[in-house]
């Protein structure tokens, strides 16, 4: 909450995405992930977990459609401590919490931050919605869309906000492929065109090097934020 | 007793409890008049006093306006119950009637209100005021339970309301109306969806206010919940008046 | 001596009452998901009943609220009040929940030292009705805005999310709102007049109605592993 009187007057930034805590501390990075259902969204969520654990003190929100299946998949694979896992409901509409009305995702990071703080990073992940769902830059100061190789390789050419404007740009599954179809090198290329200089990154998480890129992705955000 | 000024009736009971010193509870006031009437009945346990409310008239009709009143001062335990229930009927002067309940439970004292049903006749109109003042300290066993018409019966027009406060705070303010002339909806999916007996059961201890029952569901119709204090309250809708009893006195016997 | 803030700019009203005002109502019924879930709302004639009985009782106990809370009677009795009338636990919670997502909302578009205040007093939410009443005054609106604010809302989320959940036609759903318009009206009435009663004679006046089946099932749905609806 901000309680302190000093700053609350202070237009836009006394609320949503001002980067200090009322003590004046320097609040968590909040990135947000969204992507279609399937894409792997929360699977990325629990590798970044178990890579980044050890170094970062960290915490996920999750956004659910019907049922608190993302959160308990997290507590089930026990990728962190059940104190620093929220679940919002959002009445069937993630992209409304997680855009237009991000009312109830402010108060579940601003508790995490409270009762398990002070934490380094809060993963927000969206269930599955649609391809144009954005996070508010009132929520989240990075976003990472994921989209997978199975859902179609003409998803980058097509484009969308989430497509061209994330932060960053994940091809999840590319173990899947061969299996499905998907031409990698035209993905790779259409997203390239569709995103200009931001980042993409091809990742299988069976594969050897797993979540290694989006990890380290995430490193260099929080560098820059605590810099 | 008095005549009211729509012609009804008005009458008052009074009934009074204290610690007799002797470690049982002693009833300085017992006072009753026309169709009210109030016994002392045998007690089941040793400390306590028990009352019997019998009603010597059928009632209230329109233009009545009963009152009791009941205290139970430090150290009493008082158990109040009634020998039938409550058929409140249209009166011949027409207007409502009016039935106040008045509790008053100093600490360390307990009150056990454990009245028979209300029942709300066809052309009936009454307006049923509860209110409960709770001392810190203090225990209350409330039971109400209403009936909307005799069987197959429309109802009649009631309203009731339920306050209780403890050390002078609200803990508990509901009010129900019902019946022909009622505001819209009452009988529709949000409130009764035409259930005809309904019911409430406040039960206060000072150590539910370290820990009280959870939250829990009783069955189809009815809830038990916590309240914002060391309270609890049953909320009971049923067919009728036999199945809420059973479910009030399951949650009853679940409280202990 | 509380004093009524004069309604200057009407216009606000439609901003605080927009469905898209980002205050957190859009994940909950009202109470609709859990009477769909029992069979007793199937259809248009049935959210009618349901929302007709939900505006004469915890609709009109919220716009008394709000609109005592409009006309400056003091949020910690209100609040008190609002939990006497709330016997869920359930309820209490989503009330408080969604009270200081109102707040955040209210002190990031409407400033002022009122609602910071309020926040000092509940950190972790006061009831939803209160911050409205508190919202009003802040945005310039008086207590029958509050009400009418407060009322549509009690009416509005059951409908909207009965067109999400039984896939209901929204024309059917909107036309429940406008039959119930002159209802409202009436709440409206009711609850201001309570509203400056409570003013001289204090927070006990204010309406009380319960609807026992909201509270019971309010309870139930609380306990659901799936549901589309936060309450």
């Amino acid at each position: 909450m901000h309680l302190d009187h000093t700053h609350t007057h202070d237009g836009p930034s006394a609320v949503g995405a001002d980067a200090h805590r009322p003590d004046g501390s320097r609040r968590a990075l909040r990135i947000g992930l969204g992507g279609p259902v399937g894409s792997g969204k929360t699977a990325t969520v629990a590798a970044l977990c178990r890579a980044l654990r050890d170094e970062l003190s960290l915490a996920v929100v999750t956004n659910d459609i019907y049922t608190r299946e993302d959160a308990e998949f997290l507590l089930r694979e026990a990728v962190l401590p059940p104190e620093r896992i929220t679940a919002v409901e959002t009445g069937a509409c993630p992209h409304t919490a997680i855009r237009d009305d991000i009312s109830a995702n402010l108060e579940a990071v601003e508790d995490l931050e409270d009762e398990v703080g002070p934490l380094d990073l809060i993963l927000v992940e969206s269930g599955g919605d649609n391809l144009t769902a954005t996070f508010s830059k009132g929520l989240v100061d990075a976003q990472i869309f994921v989209i997978d190789v199975a859902g179609g390789d003409d998803v980058p050419r097509k484009g969308g906000p989430g497509v061209t404007t994330a932060d960053l740009l994940v091809v999840n599954k590319t173990d899947l492929a061969p299996y499905v179809g998907s031409d990698l090198a035209r993905m790779a290329a259409d997203a390239k065109a569709q995103r200009a200089e931001l980042p993409v990154v091809l990742q299988s998480l069976r594969g050897e090097d797993g979540v290694t890129a989006v990890a380290g992705w995430v490193r260099e955000r929080l560098a820059a934020w605590t810099a | 007793m008095t005549a009211t000024a729509t012609g009804g009736v008005r009458a008052t009971a009074r009934i009074a409890a204290r610690a007799d010193g002797r470690g049982g509870t002693a009833l300085p006031v017992l006072e009753s008049e026309g169709p009210l009437a109030v016994r002392r009945t045998r007690a089941a346990s040793g400390d306590e006093a028990r009352v019997m409310l019998v009603g010597a008239m059928s009632g209230p009709l329109g233009g009545d306006h009963f009152t009791v009143a009941a205290r139970a001062g430090a150290g009493a335990r008082l158990r109040v119950g009634s020998a039938a229930a409550t058929l409140a009927l249209p009166g011949q002067t027409g207007g409502g009637a009016r039935y106040d309940v008045r509790l008053d439970v100093a600490a360390g004292a307990e009150l056990c209100w454990l009245p028979e049903q209300l029942i709300s006749a066809r052309g009936s109109e009454l307006y049923v005021s509860s209110r409960v003042d709770l001392a810190p300290g203090a225990r209350l066993v409330l039971r109400e339970e209403q009936v909307l018409g005799r069987a197959g019966e429309e109802p009649g027009r009631l309203t009731s309301r339920l306050t209780v406060r403890l050390g002078g705070r609200p803990l508990l303010d509901q009010e129900l109306a019902c019946g022909p002339g009622a505001p819209g909806g009452w009988d529709g999916p949000a409130v009764l969806a035409g259930h005809r007996a309904l019911g409430q059961l406040v039960v206060v201890r000072p150590e539910y206010a370290e820990s009280a029952p959870a939250a829990r569901v009783l069955g189809e119709c009815a809830a038990l919940t916590p309240l914002a204090g060391p309270a609890v309250l049953v909320t009971a809708l049923a067919a009728d008046a036999l199945r809420l009893r059973r479910v009030l006195d399951e949650a009853l016997a679940v409280l202990g | 001596m509380p004093t009524p803030t004069p309604s200057t700019t009407r216009a606000a009203l439609l901003v605080l009452a927009d469905g898209r005002f980002p205050a957190g109502g859009h994940a909950h019924s009202g109470g609709a998901e859990a009477a769909v879930r029992a069979g007793r709302i199937t259809g248009a004639a049935e959210l009618e009943e349901f929302c007709r009985g939900r505006l004469h009782t915890a609709g009109l106990v919220a716009a008394s609220l709000a609109a005592a809370a409009a006309l400056g009677v003091g949020p910690a009795p209100l609040d008190a009040a609002a939990d006497a009338r709330t016997p869920s636990p359930a309820l209490r919670r989503v009330a408080r929940r969604l009270g200081r997502q109102l707040m955040r909302a209210a002190r990031a578009t409407w400033p002022s030292a009122e609602l910071d205040a309020l926040a000092d007093r509940f950190p972790k939410g006061a009831h939803q009705p209160v911050v409205l009443g508190l919202t009003a005054r802040a945005a310039g609106l008086g207590a029958e805005d509050a009400a009418y604010c407060s009322v549509y809302e009690s009416v509005g989320g059951p409908a909207s999310a009965t067109v999400r959940l039984l896939s209901l036609d929204p024309f059917d759903a909107t036309g429940v709102l406008a039959r119930l318009a002159p209802e409202m009206d009436l709440v409206v009435g009711r609850a201001v007049e309570a509203a400056w009663r409570a003013v001289d004679e204090g927070v006990d006046v204010l309406p009380a109605v319960s609807a026992p089946l909201l509270e019971i099932g309010a309870e139930a749905h609380g306990g659901w592993a799936v549901r589309l609806f936060a309450s």
